[in-house]
C-alpha cells in the first residue's frame, strides 16, 4: 500500500506539473499582466520598462520556472477585477462549490447503488425497465434544461423551494456552509439535483452492468452451489466485486462533476468557483482563469488520488503489491 | 437397499429464442452411499448441465423439463428453493474445474469457509473456523491458521482446488459432484488432487459423481462409468467391465484414443474417432452417434436406440448394434 501511494502521489504531481504549464502557456498567450496592472492609460514606453522590470521579457522557461516558485508559494497571481490574489479568490468562492458537489455526490451515490443493484439482479421487471428507459432521457437532456425545469416546478409553480442563491450560510473558521442551517439545506436542494442528473444515469447504467457481469462469474455460480443466501452472494460476493470497476471510472466521472457546476452554479446564481469563472471569462480575467484552472486541475487530482486509494484499500492485490 | 442418489429420465432443456433445445434427454443412472460415478463424454456432451441438475442449479434458460432426481427420499427437481438451498453445499458439495476462477477474489479463504458453515449451521464464526481449519489439514494445507485471513490470488492453481475441495467437505456431505476439478491444473498435480478426492471420498464414505472426459482418469478413481453422447448415456456400468470391454462404438473409440502407459514414448499414434459431435440443435435422425460410427446398420438412422440390460452384467448400452458378448477388447490394460 506504502508502494502503491507513493506511485499514486508521484504521478499526481506530473499531472500537475502539466496542468501547470498549459495554464501558463495560455496567460503567456492572452493575458496581459501590465495592463491588469496599471491598466491601459500609460504610455507604450513606460509599459515596456514596466515589463522589464517584472521579468516579462525573459526567456519563456526562466518565465516558467518562476511561475512555478510562485505557484509552489501559493501565488497564482493577481485578479485585476478582484484587486486581490487569485487564490484568495478562489477560496473564498471554493465552498459554496465543494458542497454542491459533495452533496450531488451523495445523491448519486445512494441513488445509483440501489437503483443499479435492483436492475441488474432483476433485469426483467418493470422497475427496471423504467429506471433504464428514465436514465438514457436523464443522460440525454442538458443540464441547464433540468435546472431550469427543476426552478419552473419547484419554484415558480409549487413554489416549495428557493430558485437562486446559497441562502443562509455559517462562517467556520473562514469555511461559508450552508449544510448547516435549514435555509441553506433548502437552497442546495435543486441545484445538486440538475448537478447529479447527468452523472445519476451514467452511473445507474454503468452498476447495473458491471453487476450483470459479475453474477455471470463463475465464483458467483460457486457461491450458489455452496448454498449461500441470495443476499449474501447479491450484496457481497457480486456487489463487492462491482465496486472494483465501478469506483474506477466512477471517481472520474465524480471528479469531472466539477466542471458542470459551471452550468448549474450560473442558473442557480450559485456563487461558488464555476459562477466566478463565467464572471472572470466575461472581465478577461485571465490571471483568474488561469488560477482556476490550475486550482480544478488539483481538485480533479486529489479527487482521482483519492479514489485510486480507496480503489487500494477495496482490491486486495493492490494492497499485496504494495506490501511486497 | 435404496440408493443416495437415483436420477430417473432426467431430461433438461434451454429455452431459447428459437425454441426449446434439449440438452439432456432422458438420463438415468444411481448412485449407492459411499460409491463413485465417472461421468465421462466429449465436450457439449452434457455433463456439467447433468451435474447442476442434481443441485437444481442450472443457468437461466435451462430447466428440468422432466425426470425425478430422488436424493434422501426427496425429489430435488421440484423441491422448493429454500429447503434446495439447503441441500446445496450442505448435502450435495460441488467442486468447479478452474480453481483460478472458483473462489472470489476480494473475499478472504476464512470468509469464503465459514460463510458456507454458517448458511447451513446454527454457529458462530469462530466454531465455523475451527472446523475450516480441520479441513484445511485433511487437505494438506500447511500452516491453515493464517490461510484463513489470506486471499485467493495469494494462492497456486493447485492450492487453490485444495482450498475448494476443503469448502466442498465442510458440512460433512453424502456426495460430491466434481466437475472436471484436474483440467486446469497443471500435469504435475493433476494426479495428486485426483488421488486427495480419492482418499477423502473413501475416508469420508462420501459419493462422489467424477465429471470428466478424460477416462483414464476415472479408470483410476471410480467404480462405476456413465458415457454421455449428445445428452444421453450411451454405455454404463462398472469401471472394470466397461474399460476392459466396451460394447458401444463410442466408448470404444475413446478407450482406443487413450494414450497406453507401457507403449508410450514410441512414437505410437494415439485414435482418434474421426467427426465431431453433432450440435444439439442440428441432431441427425436416429442414433446421435451414427454418423460417426463404424458399425453403424439401416435401422441405427431410423431409430433412437434404447437403452437395454447386458445379459449377465450389472450395465447397459444404448446401441442396437453392439454385439453381446462382444469381441476382444483393443488392447489389454491392467489394473482397472
Ligand atoms: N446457458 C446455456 N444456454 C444454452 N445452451 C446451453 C447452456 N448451457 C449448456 N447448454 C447446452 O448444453 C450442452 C451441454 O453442455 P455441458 O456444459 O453440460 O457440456 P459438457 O459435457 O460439460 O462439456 P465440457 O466438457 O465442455 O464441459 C451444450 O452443448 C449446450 O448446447
Ligand atoms: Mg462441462
Amino acid at each position: 500500500m506504502f508502494a502503491f501511494s507513493i506511485k499514486r502521489i508521484s504521478q499526481a504531481l506530473f499531472v500537475m506539473l502539466i496542468i501547470s504549464f498549459i495554464g501558463f502557456s495560455i496567460r503567456q498567450q492572452i493575458g496581459d499582466p501590465v495592463r491588469d496592472l496599471v491598466g491601459i492609460r500609460v504610455s507604450v514606453e513606460e509599459r515596456e520598462i514596466l515589463r522589464d522590470k517584472l521579468g516579462l521579457n525573459d526567456p519563456f522557461a526562466v518565465q516558467y520556472i518562476r511561475f512555478l516558485g510562485n505557484a509552489l508559494k501559493g501565488d497564482l497571481g493577481h485578479s485585476f477585477f478582484f484587486k486581490k490574489p487569485t487564490l484568495e479568490v478562489i477560496l473564498s468562492k471554493a465552498p459554496a462549490t465543494l458542497e454542491l458537489v459533495f452533496v450531488s455526490s451523495l445523491l448519486i451515490i445512494f441513488m445509483s447503488i440501489p437503483l443499479g443493484i435492483f436492475a441488474a439482479i432483476r433485469p426483467r421487471h418493470w422497475f427496471s425497465r423504467f429506471s433504464m428507459g428514465a436514465s438514457i432521457v436523464g443522460v440525454s437532456i442538458p443540464v441547464f434544461l433540468t435546472a431550469i425545469l427543476l426552478i419552473y416546478i419547484f419554484s415558480v409553480e409549487l413554489q416549495w423551494l428557493p430558485s437562486y442563491g446559497r441562502g443562509e450560510t455559517v462562517n467556520i473558521g473562514g469555511w461559508q456552509s450552508g449544510l448547516l442551517t435549514w435555509d441553506g439545506l433548502q437552497h442546495l436542494i435543486l441545484p445538486s439535483i440538475a448537478l447529479s442528473s447527468i452523472m445519476l444515469p451514467l452511473f445507474i447504467r454503468l452498476i447495473r452492468s458491471e453487476m450483470m457481469e459479475v453474477l455471470q462469474s463463475e465464483y458467483i455460480k460457486f457461491a450458489w452451489a455452496k448454498g449461500l443466501r441470495r443476499r449474501r452472494i447479491w450484496f457481497i460476493h457480486a456487489f463487492k466485486n462491482t465496486l472494483l470497476p465501478v469506483i474506477t471510472v466512477g471517481g472520474v466521472q465524480l471528479g469531472i462533476l466539477i466542471a458542470y457546476t459551471i452550468l448549474t452554479e450560473t442558473v442557480f446564481q450559485w456563487q461558488g468557483m464555476g459562477f466566478m469563472f463565467l464572471e472572470a471569462v466575461e472581465r478577461s480575467d485571465t490571471s483568474l482563469l488561469v488560477a482556476y484552472m490550475v486550482v480544478v486541475g488539483a481538485l480533479f487530482v486529489v479527487v482521482n488520488t483519492i479514489v485510486d486509494l480507496i480503489y487500494g484499500l477495496v482490491n486486495p492485490m493492490v494492497r499485496v503489491t504494495g506490501r511486497k | 437397499m435404496s440408493h443416495l442418489l437415483e436420477v430417473k429420465n432426467l431430461e433438461v432443456r434451454f429455452a431459447l429464442r428459437f425454441g426449446d433445445l434439449t440438452a439432456i434427454d432422458g438420463v438415468s443412472f444411481t448412485l449407492d452411499k459411499g460409491e463413485r460415478l465417472g461421468l465421462v463424454g466429449e465436450s457439449g456432451a452434457g455433463k456439467s448441465v447433468t451435474g447442476f441438475a442434481i443441485i437444481n442449479l442450472i443457468s437461466k434458460p435451462g430447466y428440468i423439463s422432466r425426470g425425478h432426481i430422488l436424493f434422501d427420499g426427496e425429489n430435488l427437481a421440484e423441491l422448493p428453493g429454500e429447503k434446495m438451498r439447503d441441500i446445496r453445499g450442505n448435502r450435495i458439495s460441488m467442486i468447479f474445474q478452474d480453481p483460478m476462477m472458483t473462489l472470489n477474489p476480494v473475499l478472504t479463504i476464512g470468509t469464503q469457509m465459514c460463510e458456507t458453515l454458517m448458511a447451513h449451521r446454527n454457529i458462530s464464526r469462530k466454531q465455523a473456523e475451527a472446523v475450516a481449519l480441520e479441513k484445511l489439514r485433511k487437505v494438506y494445507i500447511s500452516s491453515p491458521e493464517q490461510r484463513l485471513s489470506q486471499y485467493p490470488h495469494e494462492f497456486s492453481g493447485g492450492m487453490r482446488q485444495r482450498i475448494v475441495i476443503a469448502i466442498a467437505l465442510l458440512t460433512d456431505p453424502a456426495l460430491i459432484i466434481a466437475d472436471e476439478p484436474t483440467t486446469a491444473l497443471d500435469v504435475t498435480i493433476q494426479a495428486e488432487i485426483m488421488d486427495l478426492l480419492l482418499e477423502l471420498c473413501a475416508s469420508e464414505d462420501m459419493g462422489l459423481i467424477l465429471i470428466t472426459h478424460d477416462l483414464g482418469v476415472v479408470s483410476r478413481v471410480t467404480e462405476k462409468i456413465a458415457v454421455m453422447y449428445a445428452g444421453k448415456i450411451v454405455e454404463s456400468g462398472p469401471t472394470e467391465n466397461i474399460i476392459t470391454d466396451p460394447l458401444h462404438p463410442y466408448t470404444k473409440g475413446l478407450i482406443r484414443a487413450l494414450p497406453d502407459p507401457e507403449r508410450r514414448g514410441q512414437g505410437e499414434r494415439l485414435q482418434q474417432i474421426p467427426g465431431t459431435m453433432p450440435t444439439l440443435t442440428a441432431l441427425p435422425r436416429g442414433c446421435s452417434f451414427h454418423p460417426r460410427c463404424e458399425i453403424k446398420g439401416g435401422i441405427c438412422e431410423k431409430e433412437i436406440p434404447e437403452s437395454r440390460a447386458v445379459k449377465g452384467q450389472k450395465r447397459e448400452v444404448a446401441c442396437h448394434m453392439a454385439e453381446n458378448p462382444s469381441p476382444p477388447p483393443v488392447y489389454e490394460r491392467e489394473g482397472a
